[in-house]
């Protein structure tokens, strides 16, 4: 099975790659590119465990191939904090005790930013919908709601300064 | 010592950022799929296509002429468990069975059974490999359901199987592979004084816990036998002797490293990978990776029981119960083992009953082997007691929270399967509900209302725990656990050496890095794990009070320990600045060495968990599509060690209830093929389908822990599916009793009831 | 999947080669938020996936004088964001809006979610009931089709080897004239529709129906468009009895199954349901035209 070649940048840093053409983005970057923050939990666009930014708009890893991501400019869970800086959205789930388990976490992440990137000040409703796709089972998504509207709200006074 | 005084905490109480939150806001954790090991190769499943099946043969040849497969598996390769080796330790789980679950002997007994497994050097390969393998069954009749199963003409699935608890001792084989009863009072004497008494039917389907994170391992086998085992459970002990005794190894070979687990919910407490990664990596001589897909979690991996229940209550027109009956038949899946036995107790637990019987049978049906899934077996007699709770209430034209606190469990109170209670909560639950702003709220056209209570008894058991005082007087603090108890651990360490949480570490130890400790379940570990640790904490602060003496010189009785640091007991036991545990540590050369404690305890004494639920919902009389609109759970927690993860147990228990109450099922077809084992059919809910849940805390301290912690986490999830229930029959007047309570369903039985309705107005 | 190829050509005629010459299945990539799933599951074992989407055109949408174009590729996010197609012909955007999270909303297509021939593809309805088209490029050359005539059955298309969709035509809205799109779901989202169904109708100036299209998605084992229930509305105003007759027209053109979604009886009577509550967004939203 011949192997493509692909070049993309992946939080910012150029990267080349070699994958079969069956590989999806997901499996590229959990074990071709060691980048395990996000997670495969269901391999069918159901979980949103493998939530990556891709061009601007949230996708499912593992519905998309490596070889797509030629040209493209990926964002995943490992290139939300800037350095040692939490983005607000991380902070405001540490603070709300927005994880239990965690795993579902980084897709959470990763969508919810999104999220505040597109709309500064989302209604409970917005983000309930915006989240659907990402699904936890240990939260009830109470505490992630909040975080995630608090994480607005202190992105929205950090605008204002 | 205790600290049961609430207004003497300081770090119990507060809600400090969790100490691995950091790393999984960042995707830094490494959870069971996320390891590697240099020259690893991939295990795959090949999984048995049939729900019933005699294996005739199975060709492994063309699979391992494969290039790329190292090495192919099949039954043949295990050792059998004998019937004297079926269990290890105090754990619940029988191996036998369990070798025959991770690999199928000589029939296969639900659609996923496994019957062989290969490693290759790549899952594209392993894949490939695994249409290689040809198996030739024997298709044998299948049964799914309690009741088919227990008719005299079911196929039988186990010959050496025979109904355990009843007399005398049956001498044919039976899928009921066990009776169980509890009684108390004259049950016919207290149907005869009832005014009223209500007999209903009640049944629910099989749903899985639905960790996000599916089975994952990684396992390395030397050649000389020494092993490391890496993997996401509820228990790394429990993987290392459960592993042991499946492959055949000895324990002490085996070093079983817990990953960040990815959600368990008690489906994570026994092993299904370990033993087939030991058994391929053993084989190939290389480090074996295996990862579940979502459809292999729901084929092969435990749900909890589908059930039959049978409820029968009697009541005086005032509303005291004078009998209850019930009869429970749970599914245990492929092999014995169903919760039907908590079911019994639970259902009946929350009242004071003069007259009671609990009958339960577990039966075996071709479905996958069923595993704990929080508060095992609770939530599906509770469903159906509390459902016909609220129909006694009508009957009786009661208000149902007034049945419930004319009847409650308070101390004192004899419970129908045998102990009598003390510091109960249950009832101020109750009161707490009545007061409600929730409860005081109006609803509108097609809204209803419904309540309903819980109990789990909880658990305690084996757990270790060890204290380092580090050489600048920082802690690290270890425990056996999963990962989520990291943060009320550290929290009682702070507490009990007057040091800020921050300057505590805990680390989830391996096998080889702490002592014994029973699996994560029965909501044991703030209760079982807290008490080593505050032991072993308390043992270390009488150490640091000598090493004080030491160095002032002066008898260890007149140190004191106060806010992390030692002092001089009083002005006769000299003047001397106190010393703070960087002091300390930093001269424990000079005064015997490292300071450090480890306790290990069989923990006695939990406390029981109640709880009392609201929920209000708004139905779409046209589509038969549910709403929740509001949500409120009430519960006696005994003390909250950091309130948001209790809030969150709470919460999350919730909403897993409300999945089962409206949505979540397993739908088999005719041949007994699982046709949604997906989370696009299998629905558990997503954000857009829930409020927010409102958390009440009541407080009624566990005295026989020291800070009074008692379970929280399971008890929040048998409510929801009578909350739900009532609550639709409310807004309808239609009383839905089986689960799911689907649109189809809902929408089905309004029709049935819309030629009364008219009739009626 | 040993001999399994991928290629991203950048114009028609090369993916019209690649496509046709594969000795095995080759399919057409846009969103891939179905084919990536069949093809993991094993359900589907192509040879060759051509990805289309760095054709130029097959992402994005044109407005021409009569008609809007749409790039066969384009995602769902970007038919939200488009506001003269979501202002002329809001059921269409609200069908494809509905399919699956905002994850796959970044992905998903109108032609993928058309022809992985499913009944229950939430986009179609509505762009069957506004009369849209689409070109499909081939060996043979180009040719049009309506959209009902694309999907021949449950997983089956019209589409012969080597053919695949490049774009879709919509006609505008003439005066007075709207549509709305339905479907029922057991949650709130997340699931595929037990039930769709899109109403598109056009008023006089006194609010009467002169004209209209009702879709019915689920109910069959394609998309059905339902004349008997057109014929319901048109000549009449909203009222009770047209919307009586609307909801027995809707139930009778079901022809369901009941499977793991959803039983006969569900689905037949939800029909009438959601073709009564489309048709009263889809009339107030032509009367506010």
């Amino acid at each position: 099975m011949a192997k493509t070649h692909v070049s993309t940048v992946i939080n910012g840093e150029p990267v080349e790659f070699l994958c079969e053409p069956q590989q999806t983005l997901l499996d590229v970057l959990r074990d071709e590119l060691n980048l395990t923050g996000s997670k495969e939990g269901c391999s069918s666009g159901d979980c949103g465990a493998c939530t990556v930014i891709c061009d601007g708009n949230i996708t499912c890893s593992c519905l998309m191939l490596g070889a797509e991501a030629e040209g493209r400019s990926i964002t995943t869970v490992e290139g939300i904090a800037q350095g040692d800086h939490l983005h607000p959205v991380q902070q405001k789930f540490l603070e709300h005790a927005a994880l239990q388990c965690g795993f579902c976490t980084p897709g959470f992440i990763v969508a919810a930013k999104a999220l505040l990137d597109e709309n500064k000040n989302p209604t409970e409703e917005e983000t309930r919908y915006w989240l659907a796709g990402n699904l936890c089972r240990c939260t009830g998504y109470d505490k992630i709601i909040r975080a995630v509207l608090d994480a607005a709200a202190v992105m929205r006074a950090e605008a204002a300064e | 010592m205790s600290y049961l005084d609430k207004d003497a905490l300081k770090v119990v109480g507060t809600r400090p950022v969790r100490p691995d939150g950091v790393d999984k806001v960042t995707g830094r954790a490494n959870f069971g799929a996320d390891m590697i090991m240099p020259g690893m190769l991939w295990g795959k499943i090949k999984r048995s296509p049939h729900a019933h099946a005699r294996i005739v043969s199975i060709n492994t040849d063309n699979a391992l002429a494969l290039p790329g497969v190292r090495a192919v598996i099949t039954r043949a390769d295990f050792p059998d468990v004998t019937p004297d080796r079926a269990f290890i330790g105090a754990a619940p789980a029988n191996l036998r069975d369990l070798s025959r679950n991770c690999m199928a002997k000589g029939k296969v007994l639900y659609e996923g059974h496994a019957v062989a497994a290969v490693a290759a050097t790549s899952p594209a390969v392993a894949e490939q490999a695994l249409d290689l393998i040809e198996v030739e069954y024997e298709v044998l009749p299948h049964v799914m359901d309690v009741e088919a199963a227990m008719a005299p003409d079911a196929p039988v699935l186990h010959d050496d199987i025979f109904t355990a608890g009843v007399e005398p001792k049956p001498t044919t084989p039976s899928n009921v592979s066990k009776v169980v009863r509890f009684a108390k009072g004259d049950i016919e004497a207290g149907f005869g004084e009832a005014d009223v008494v209500i007999e209903r039917r009640y049944t629910t389907k099989p749903v899985h816990q639905g960790y996000i994170e599916p089975h994952a391992c990684l396992v390395s086998v030397a050649p000389d036998g020494q092993t490391t085992i890496w993997s996401s459970s509820q228990g790394q002990f429990m993987v290392r002797g459960y592993t042991a005794r499946i492959v055949g190894a000895d324990i002490a070979n085996i070093r079983a490293i817990p990953a960040e687990i990815g959600g368990g919910f008690g489906g994570k407490t026994i092993v299904y990978l370990e033993p087939l990664a030991y058994m391929l990596s053993k084989k190939s001589g290389r480090p074996v990776k295996m990862v579940m897909s979502r459809e292999e979690v729901f084929r092969a991996t435990g749900p909890t029981s589908g059930a039959v229940v049978e409820v029968k209550l009697g009541a005086k027109k005032d509303g005291r119960i004078t009998a209850a009956k019930t009869v429970l038949k749970y599914q245990s899946g492929a092999f014995p083992g169903s919760p039907v036995q908590q079911g019994c107790i639970c259902g009946l637990a929350s009242y004071d009953l003069p007259n009671a019987e609990t009958i339960g049978y577990d039966v075996l049906c071709n479905r996958p082997k069923v595993a704990a899934y929080r508060a095992p077996g609770a939530p599906i007699g509770s469903f159906a007691v509390e459902s016909c709770m609220d129909e006694l209430a009508r009957e009786l034209d009661l208000d149902p929270l007034r049945l419930r606190e004319i009847n409650a469990a308070k101390d004192g109170t004899k419970a129908a399967h045998g102990p009598t209670w003390t510091n109960i909560g249950y009832q101020k639950t109750l009161e707490a509900a009545k007061a409600s702003e929730h409860l005081k709220t109006r609803l509108g056209p097609n809204q209803g209302r419904g309540i309903a209570s819980g109990f789990w008894h909880n658990a305690g058991g084996e757990s270790s725990a060890a204290v380092h005082i580090n050489e600048d007087g920082t802690v690290t603090e270890g425990h056996p656990d999963i990962g989520g108890s990291r943060a009320s651990m550290a929290m009682m360490v702070a507490e009990v050496l007057g040091v800020p949480f921050e300057t505590v570490r805990p680390v989830v130890g391996d096998t080889t890095a702490i002592g014994f400790s029973a699996s994560t379940g029965g909501s044991r570990v703030t209760f079982a794990g807290g008490m080593a640790v505050t032991q072993a904490t308390q043992k270390v602060v009488e150490e640091l009070k000598r090493r004080a003496a030491i160095t002032w010189d002066i008898s260890p009785d007149a140190v004191e320990w106060k806010d992390g640091k030692a002092y001089p007991a009083g002005p006769n036991a000299g003047s001397f600045e106190p010393l703070d545990l960087a002091d300390l540590a930093n001269k424990s050369a000079r005064t015997g060495g490292p300071i450090s404690a480890e306790v290990q305890i069989n923990a006695q004494g939990q406390g029981p968990g109640f709880t009392t639920h609201i929920c209000d919902v708004e139905v779409d009389r046209e589509t038969g599509a549910v709403k929740i609109l509001r949500y409120t759970a009430i519960q006696d927690v005994g003390r909250a060690i950091h309130p948001s993860y209790v809030e969150g147990q709470m919460q999350g228990g919730v909403t897993q209830g409300i999945g089962w109450a409206l949505n979540e099922e397993y739908i088999y077809d005719k041949d007994g093929r699982l046709e949604n084992p997906g989370f696009l059919d299998y629905r558990v809910p997503v954000a857009s389908d829930m409020p927010m849940i409102e958390t009440v805390m009541v407080e009624v301290p566990n005295p026989r822990h020291p800070f009074g912690a008692r379970g929280v986490g399971e008890v929040p999830i048998v409510p929801p599916m009578a909350a739900v229930a009532n609550a639709i029959a409310a807004a309808t007047g239609v009383r839905l009793r089986d689960l799911p309570m689907s649109p189809p369903r809902l929408l089905a039985a309004l029709d049935q009831a819309e030629p009364m309705r008219q009739a009626a107005e | 999947m040993p001999n399994l190829s991928f290629t991203a050509p950048t114009t028609v005629d090369e993916a019209v080669r690649m496509l046709a010459g594969s000795a095995g299945l080759a399919k057409p990539l846009s969103g891939g938020t179905d084919l990536l799933v069949q093809l993991r599951s094993g359900r589907m074992r192509p040879e060759a996936i051509v990805d289309i989407k760095r054709i130029p055109g097959l992402i994005g949408i044109r407005e021409e004088a009569s008609e809007y174009v749409i790039g066969a590729a384009t995602p769902g996010v970007m038919l939200s964001a488009h506001e003269g197609l979501e202002h002329a012909w809001p059921g269409i955007v609200e069908g494809a809006d509905l399919i699956g999270s905002q994850q796959i909303q970044g992905r998903a297509s109108l032609a993928g979610n058309l022809c992985n021939a499913s009944p229950a593809a939430d986009s179609v309805p509505a762009m069957i009931a506004a009369h849209a088209t689409c070109v499909i490029a081939g060996p043979t050359g180009r040719r049009t089709a309506p959209v009902e005539a694309i999907v021949t059955g449950p997983g089956r298309t019209s589409l012969a080897k080597g053919e695949f969709i490049i774009e879709f035509h919509v006609p505008k809205p003439k005066p007075h004239q709207c549509d709305a799109y339905l479907r029922f779901i057991p949650r709130t989202e997340m699931d595929i529709a037990v039930v769709g169904c899109a109403v598109n109708v056009t008023l006089d100036a006194q609010g009467v129906c002169s004209d209209a299209r009702v879709v019915l998605g689920a109910v069959a084992p394609t998309q059905i468009v339902c004349d008997e229930a057109a014929k319901a509305l048109i000549g009449h105003r909203l009222d009770e009895p047209t919307l009586a007759a609307l909801d027995a027209a809707a139930g009778r053109a079901c022809n369901p199954i009941t499977d793991k979604r959803g039983t006969i009886e569900y689905r037949i009577k939800v029909a009438g349901v959601l073709a009564r509550r489309a048709a009263q967004i889809a009339f107030e939203r032509a009367g506010a035209r």
